[in-house]
């Protein structure tokens, strides 16, 4: 049996699983538990095979499985592609997303939504499949457009409160800007290549823009929208952070772990493209080393626990970013891999914190919590020792360590000082989070409620989180290879030395707990809200459209429509009067127009 | 025998045509209706007969006799349709019944 034949049902899995549970309104909740949960380790256990199978011959495949449309020549195909970045991203999907599914049923288990909740979960894992999997650009849209929406049911789950309803608009109208972008930029590829099969863009563009950089640095540019919407960067960032009003279970997945990734993802896959466009590239990296300071920074003041980890999940994407501006393709899905490992892991730990403390989110207000929550203490050390890049014993290290030693010997200075800028934020951030919430005195009474389905995920994490620097992803045919290791090892220990002293400043101020909330200053609530990107784009956007709208409360041009229409109305009432039911009304009416008649024929 | 000349008798026509139509337009009442149009109908059958014995042709008298016929057709409907009214709406006005306009 060929690799292939595996393939299309990783995807139809959770598709079939989602629609069922959609569908299906009276199942009973084992029911949903084993299929949302099951479609996804299954998903997880056929991309295993595939992948064994795959790494016999590393020859990328395609498996078609029927024409989607045919337009003249347009005619794209649903089909998968499978290679070593396909390979590496299914897997981290489907492999860290059954664990967070397994937690996700425990930490659900009493909400009485369990069902539309695994069904947007499943439906969530068969779109993003379908979005790395996807062999040609309009397939990928599909799934791009598919996750946003998925994206907007799971962060308004909690519709009762009209604030998660505003959450869940403002990430869904937000990133339709990059996703218009994007979609404009499809066509502007189409227009110019007459293709938009990936491996016939990354085969055609270089002949056709041989001697020819403006148009391919508008085509990556507006691409660059897209992912950069996706992604949470800059100037689409604003979302991520409200974004936390899903379940948290929905934070690690979508919000973490997978769907932020695919702006990196759709990037990495355009390599060919974006090298075309060194103009574009650059601004990638320039995106990813601005964003992953401005989010660091506002990581350091935020108070509520999911907020510091959403801060720090656009920091760490811009990372990514940074890493492919900087030529070091491998670098980023390296990292993009193990920070969903250990950012799932935070986000679950805190999960389980939010539910011992019953639902408090705020940091300052717990404390002490190492007693009560062990196995989320660990957790939360774990992950966030992988996350500030400690040296040697953790996944993120080594990733890490990847995207600055290529930032560094790919020319980079500048990125590279940002980046390591960056890592001592981390590593602030991080423990101050880890030291405020877990050490010192108990401000709440927390409660363990960890049933095993969700303690299993968490120690698998923990287990990815150390050792899963460790996996050698299959990327070499597929991206080119990064920059090579700098000389000297200065760079790399300085990025080191920048990581621990953030956290040994972390252990000084905050090594016992914290006693309360710091006072808030302009600055500090300048910087908590995220740089004050909110106010700005509501002033510069939302208030004008508002106003605008405001204006043409009665709709200009529906007016003009509605005014033919009662004109119409007004004659119909006209012409109707005559006929009143009075029966000597009509014959004076006959008799007077007979008259007329007869008077206009002895007339003539 | 032109003893009446056919001017006064077309005039007598023109007279009952309109007594008749004055009548139909101001009486409220669909017995009188009825009536009025009766009175119409002769006014137009008598001009029928006026104008055959001025030619001397027996025509007019052809169509007097359909004439009548029409007439009979009409008031057997038109009682019918009065005596319904009348159970209905327990009365004869003909603007009483306007809501049955379509």
């Amino acid at each position: 049996m060929n690799a292939g034949a595996l393939l299309p049902w990783v995807v139809w899995l959770p598709l079939a699983s989602a629609a069922v549970l959609l569908l299906w309104t009276r199942i009973p909740r084992a029911g949903v538990t084993l299929l949302g949960v099951g479609s996804i380790a299954g998903a997880a256990l056929l991309t295993a095979a595939t992948s064994l199978q795959w790494l016999g011959a590393r020859e990328p495949f395609t498996v078609v499985l029927w024409q989607w449309l045919q337009l003249e020549s347009f005619a794209p195909r649903i089909a998968l592609h499978f290679d070593g970045l396909a390979l590496a991203m299914t897997g981290v999907i489907t492999g860290v997303g059954a664990l967070i599914h397994s937690y996700a049923s425990g930490y659900m288990r009493d909400d009485p939504r369990y069902r539309p909740f695994f069904a947007y979960m499943n439906l969530f894992v068969a779109m993003m499949l379908v979005l790395v999997l996807a062999d040609n650009l309009l397939l990928l849209y599909l799934g791009w457009e598919g996750v946003g929406l998925c994206s907007y049911l799971l962060i308004g789950f909690w519709n009762h409160d009209p604030a998660n309803g505003a959450a869940a608009r403002k990430a869904f109208i937000t990133t339709r800007v990059g996703d218009t972008a994007m979609a404009i930029g499809l066509f502007l590829l189409y227009r110019e290549l007459h293709t938009l099969e990936i491996t016939g863009v990354l085969t055609a563009a270089p002949l056709v823009w041989a001697d020819d950089t403006w148009t391919p640095t508008l085509v990556a540019l507006l691409i660059l929208g897209g992912a950069v919407g996706k992604s949470a960067q800059l100037p689409l960032q604003a979302w991520l952070p409200d974004a936390m009003a899903g379940p948290t279970p929905v934070s690690a997945l979508i919000h973490a772990a997978t769907m932020v990734t695919a702006g990196v993802y759709l990037i990495a896959r355009l390599n060919g493209l974006y090298l075309l466009a060194p103009g574009a590239l650059a601004w990638v990296g320039w995106i990813g080393a601005v964003s992953l300071l401005l989010a660091g920074t506002a990581a350091l003041v935020q108070t509520d626990i999911k907020r510091v980890l959403a801060y720090s999940t656009m920091s760490q994407i811009g990372y990514m970013f940074l890493a492919l501006g900087a030529g070091a393709w491998q670098a980023a899905i390296f990292h993009l891999m193990t920070h969903a490992f250990f950012k799932a892991l935070l986000f679950l730990a805190s999960g389980s914190v939010i539910l011992a403390c019953h639902h408090e989110q705020d940091i300052f207000r717990m404390g002490g919590l190492r007693r009560a929550l062990p196995l989320a203490f660990w957790s939360f050390v774990v992950g966030g020792a992988a996350l500030a890049a400690l040296p040697i014993v953790t996944a993120g290290f080594w990733s890490k360590e990847a995207i600055l030693a290529g930032a560094w010997s790919g020319g980079h200075h500048l990125w590279w000082a940002m980046g390591t800028a960056c890592a001592f934020l981390t590593g602030l951030y991080t423990f101050r989070l880890v030291f405020i919430a877990f050490l010192g005195s108990e401000h709440t009474h927390a409660h363990d409620e960890d049933i095993w389905r969700m303690r299993v995920p968490l120690l698998a994490l923990m287990l990815l989180s150390v050792v899963g620097g460790a996996i050698a992803l299959p990327l070499s045919g597929v991206l080119p290879d990064d920059p090579a290791k700098p000389a000297s090892h200065l760079p790399e220990i300085l990025a080191v030395a920048a990581g621990l002293a953030g956290i040994a400043l972390a252990w000084l101020w905050y090594g016992r707990g914290a006693e309360g909330a710091p006072a808030a200053t302009p600055l500090r609530r300048l910087i908590q809200s995220g740089w004050g990107f909110d106010a700005l784009y509501d002033t510069l956007f939302v208030r004008p459209l508002y106003a605008l709208a405001r204006i043409n409360r009665r709709d200009v041009v529906d007016q003009v429509y509605d005014g033919l229409a009662i004109t119409l109305m007004w004659l119909h009432r006209l012409a109707l009067k005559p006929q009143n039911g009075q029966l000597r009304w009509y014959a004076a009416a006959m008799a007077a127009g007979i008259v007329v008649l007869v008077g206009a024929a002895q007339w003539t | 025998m032109s003893a009446v000349p056919l001017a006064h008798a077309l005039g007598v026509c023109a007279a009952l045509f309109a007594l008749g139509l004055a009548g139909l337009l101001v009486r409220r009442g669909l017995l009188f209706s009825l009536m009025c149009l009766e009175i119409m109908l002769n006014a137009a059958g008598l001009a029928f007969v006026v104008g055959g014995s001025r030619w001397a042709q027996a025509d007019g008298q052809v169509m007097f006799v359909l004439v009548l016929t029409l007439a009979a057709a009409e008031v057997a409907v038109g009682l019918a349709l009065l005596l319904q009214i009348h159970r209905r709406f327990r009365s004869l006005d003909p603007d009483a019944v306007a809501g049955m306009k379509a």
